[in-house]
């Protein structure tokens, strides 16, 4: 065995490789351990210059068309096999690699190409909703932003934006829509009509697309605008888009809109604003004045020359109420607590709660306080780190479980939302815990037939669990008033 | 009048979703169409700036002036002139590549190209010499892009060599580079002994005159900007890869050059010598993309990156939005192959204005013209195609002039958004050549690289700040 090195070289005519795949096969060949050091490359003056540094420079006349192996090794056998190496290499198949597709990290890049119309749908933490959002307005196309948690200002900013181009901010915090029969986030199945909504309140979207549903009318969109839109620092930005879109759609006939109270201002000018359209528009804000989102369904009925029908109910056989008993209200959904209050308190007096009617009323985080109270479940500072209640049901479930355990005499009203998003089988938790409870329940059940959890099923297992159950919340709530108002007698 | 909100309230819209699947799940059970963004935090920048940036009401009109500009730039070859002229270069400067620097933070081949060009420019003795001048002080350092100029690799330009001058008749704009050397042991990648200082010489001499002869004695200036789309039609991506182009331009140029009244075997040697560097091109195209980016300079809003560089120390970038102000942190080292036996031990960090091609949509962004260049770092064809996808999430525009075939002829990606690199957390893709570590050795070999983020990032950060003061 020989201490120093062996080496090859050669030069070779009519071949040729590109000078990336010679730089390839030379670490290759590099790489295999008896070898070391290898140039394999055409013959250029600045290879051969490389190669002569190397010590492998070959003999004689080298041309740049021709390709030069030069390579040294521990021994003839590695030598040669190095050499049958380069061979292999140079013949060898290259891997083809597999196609890859390179999916859109933004909505922009999304809707780069989306055949119109395009809708862009935004669920991300809300600090980084605005730049998407902003990405959809820039592209020329509407956005639901279901996110919670972007500054009231960012909201401005966009919904202003989208108005210069044309196209609608729902949201942010919007939870439902329904557009041209497609239903966004939690919505119901609900048939198409005549009727266009546009919601600052997603339960309240949903109670009403629902009624109307029941009531053989059906929606032509429900336009989901975001709680803070009829705010005083929005102004009603998009509610106004949503109008002026829906005057000029000729599926819609008329238009209600949903909302929590309206800071009076902004009202006005919706208002205003709306008696100017061709199409013509009711109001359903809540307020002390018109407190019952039934009853605007009603009188938006008796615009079209529909009668209005009974609507779905198991009332049931009525419970036995004991003396003093309190209205617990224990809700998902936000405008369905409001309504709750504003149709209870002439009743009950004052009504304590997270989302109060008046600031002096809120419960604080103690929300097992006696007396009447309504909870929202729903409200952002209870679904922080968790599903909303529409989703999962367990802090309601625990609330429901600790009243009973407190012995306190109530009435339990409750809300159940049916539809997409939501829970597949609510009814299949709140049995058992409706049971073990024991109170006097009653149950708003805000569904249609055609939602896949299918309103009468799920209002016959409730019932069955004792519960009365209504698919008009204001009628759920009167129902409860009726019971305490017996407990009293 | 048109229909509402774009017709949604006519039909059922696709729907384009980021963030819970949930939604996109029930939304397929009723039959949309849905894409669902495969959406992910940013990769940097604070919600705050990215919010500020992505609502400032001038973004879409400053980019869009910004693109436009860099469109419609056009690149012509008007003269050829040596840099003392031409940037009326004093005595005792250089000029190099990348970010501001000094003589004691440059890198092996950033000082053997200053040690060269003193040594070829007769300002020192030698070697030793010239170090120690350097060292001293004495020879004044400013960046190309300073003197709207662009050198490959360490891209020291001094009074005595020719420089390439571009014009760009849509903007008005001038863009020069000095000449390709070829490949090896070339002072652009640090390297300076006799057989560089001759060639120098040789360029000075012989080649520049030659060159300036035939560039004005041609009817029609060259359109240095058609070569280039033609390049990316026949295999190149104009910044590794220049095979085509530096034909194309031998094609253009050799009968005047051949027509110049100069000795025939000077006139041979010329040719040869065009004809012996796969990267003669480059030097034309490089001005050519600063022209356009040059262009898109000081558009107050816009986010648009106008220059990628690096000095072999750091990388700096630029914006269209924040004027002269460099963004700079430690450049990375290219990952690729190597000539003869140098190892990665041996590559110096990222070097060279040429990265101005990536600012311009060729180069790394158009890899999927080109992929030959993916297997500098053992990749596929669909490594390519994948690599030019990203960078079009990373642009602001396709460039019609600058056609991919295997793209189905699309323009290519061209336009890097700062906000769109932070919020992909991709970052540019770059080709590029590497030069030994120590000064003297010349190229080690060739591969990919990626900018450091933190450019992007005090980028993102600044032009936010501007946007909170407009």
């Amino acid at each position: 065995m020989s201490d120093s090195p062996v080496r090859h070289v050669s030069l070779r005519s009519g071949v040729y490789a590109d000078s990336v795949r010679l730089m390839q096969v030379s670490r290759e060949i590099g790489d295999r351990p008896g070898v070391h050091t290898v140039v394999v490359a055409m013959a250029t003056p600045l290879n051969l210059e490389l190669a002569a540094g190397m010590g492998l420079a070959p003999d004689g006349e080298a041309k740049p068309d021709q390709l030069l192996i030069a390579l040294t090794a521990t021994d003839d056998a590695e030598l040669a096999a190095a050499v049958a190496a380069v061979d292999a290499a140079l013949t060898a198949r290259a891997d083809r690699g597999e196609a890859q597709t390179i999916p859109a990290r933004t909505i922009g890049a999304g809707l780069d190409g989306a055949d119109d119309p395009a809708l862009a749908i935004i669920s991300v933490p809300g600090p980084y909703a605005v730049a998407e959002a902003a990405d959809a307005i820039a592209a020329g196309r509407s956005v639901l932003i279901f996110s919670d948690g972007v500054p009231v200002e960012h909201e401005v900013a966009l919904k202003r934006a989208a108005h210069d181009a044309g196209v609608l901010v729902m949201g942010p915090d919007c939870g439902t829509a329904i557009v041209s029969g497609l239903a966004l986030g939690f919505a119901n199945v609900v048939r198409r009509g005549p009727v266009g909504l546009v919601a600052a309140s997603g339960t309240g979207a949903q109670q009403v697309s629902c009624l109307l549903d029941a009531a053989g009318v059906g929606v032509s969109h429900v336009l989901g605008v975001g709680g803070r839109d009829l705010s005083e620092a929005v102004g009603g930005l998009a509610t106004l888009d949503a109008l002026a879109a829906l005057d000029a759609d000729p599926a819609t006939e008329r238009v209600l809109l949903v909302s929590k109270p309206p800071a009076p201002a902004v009202a006005a000018r919706v208002q205003e604003v709306a008696a100017g359209l061709s199409v013509p528009v009711r109001s359903a804000a809540l307020s002390p004045e018109q407190p019952d989102l039934t009853a605007a369904v009603e009188a938006l009925l008796a615009d079209l020359g529909v009668a209005v029908p009974a609507w779905p109910s198991r009332p049931g056989t009525a419970d036995a109420v004991p003396a003093g008993a309190v209205l617990k209200g224990f809700y998902s959904g936000g405008t369905l607590a409001d309504e709750t209050m504003l149709i209870a308190a002439p009743a009950l007096g004052d009504i304590r709660s997270n989302t109060p009617l008046r600031p002096e009323l809120d419960l604080g985080t103690d929300l097992a306080a006696r007396g009447h109270v309504v909870v929202d479940f729903g409200d952002d500072a209870l679904t922080v780190g968790r599903a909303h209640p529409m989703i999962d049901p367990t802090l309601r479930l625990e609330a429901i479980a600790g009243l009973a355990e407190s012995g306190e005499p109530a009435v339990l009203l409750i809300d159940v939302v049916l539809g997409h998003g939501a829970d597949p089988d609510p009814a299949a938790a709140l049995v058992p815990a409706i049971r073990s409870a024991g109170l006097p329940t009653v149950v708003a059940l805000v569904g249609t037939e055609a939602d896949p959890q299918c309103w009468s099923r799920q209002a016959d297992a409730l019932a069955e669990a004792g519960a009365a159950v209504f698919a008009s919340n204001a009628a759920a709530t009167r129902h409860a008033l009726s019971l305490i108002g017996d407990g009293h007698e | 009048m048109s229909e509402p909100l774009g017709g949604l309230l006519s039909a059922p819209p696709s729907i384009v979703a980021a963030g819970v699947e949930v939604f996109s799940t029930a939304l397929r059970q009723q039959g949309a169409s849905v894409t669902d963004v495969d959406w992910r935090p940013p990769g940097f920048g604070s919600p705050d700036d990215l919010t500020q940036l992505a609502l400032d009401p001038r973004r879409a009109a400053a980019n869009r002036v910004a693109v436009e500009r860099v469109l419609a730039a056009g690149s012509l070859l008007v003269d050829v002139r040596p840099a003392r002229e031409v940037l009326d270069l004093p005595d005792r400067m250089l000029l190099h590549s990348g970010p501001p620097l000094t003589w004691e933070t440059a890198s092996g081949p950033m000082r053997g190209a200053l040690i060269g060009a003193c040594v070829f420019e007769g300002w020192a003795t030698d070697v030793a010499d010239a170090e120690r001048i350097l060292a001293a002080g004495e020879i004044a350092l400013d960046p190309c892009h300073h003197h709207r100029t662009v050198g490959p690799m360490a891209g020291v330009t001094s009074p005595s060599m020719w420089m390439w001058c571009l014009e760009d008749p849509a903007n008005g704009g001038q863009a020069w580079c000095n000449l390709n050397e070829g490949l090896g042991k070339v002072l652009r990648m640090g390297a300076y002994n006799d057989e560089v200082l001759t060639r120098l010489a040789w360029m000075r001499d012989v080649l520049g005159p030659v060159l300036q002869r035939a560039v004005r004695s041609r009817p029609e200036p060259l359109d240095v900007k058609a070569i280039l789309a033609q390049m990316l039609q026949m295999g190149d991506e104009g910044h590794n890869r220049n095979r085509a182009g530096s034909l194309m331009a031998l094609r253009e140029l050799s009968p005047s050059i051949v027509g110049v009244d100069a000795p025939a075997q000077d006139i041979a040697e010329v040719l040869r010598f065009i004809g012996g560097n796969e990267h003669f091109y480059l030097n034309l195209g490089m001005p050519t993309a600063k022209l356009a980016m040059d262009a898109a300079r000081d558009v107050p809003g816009s986010t648009m990156v106008t220059v990628l560089s690096r000095n072999g120390t750091e990388f700096g970038i630029q914006t269209a939005g924040t004027r002269d102000r460099w963004f700079t942190a430690p450049a990375n080292t290219p990952v690729g192959l190597y000539l003869g036996d140098y190892g990665p031990e041996d590559a110096n960090p990222d070097i060279g204005d040429s990265a101005i091609m990536e600012a311009y949509g060729v180069g790394g962004f158009s890899m999927a013209a080109a992929p030959a260049i993916v297997r500098f770092v053992g990749g596929t064809v669909p490594d390519a195609l994948a690599t030019t996808e990203r960078m079009y999430q990373l642009t602001l525009a396709e460039n019609p002039a600058m056609q991919i075939p295997i793209m189905g002829f699309r323009g290519s990606p061209t336009g890097i958004d700062v906000l769109q690199v932070a919020r992909t957390g991709w970052l540019p893709q770059i080709n590029t050549g590497m030069a030994g570590r120590v000064a003297g050795t010349g190229q080690v070999g060739a591969g990919l690289v990626q900018p450091p983020q933190a450019c992007f990032e005090q980028a993102l950060a600044a032009l936010a700040e501007e946007s909170r003061a407009a």
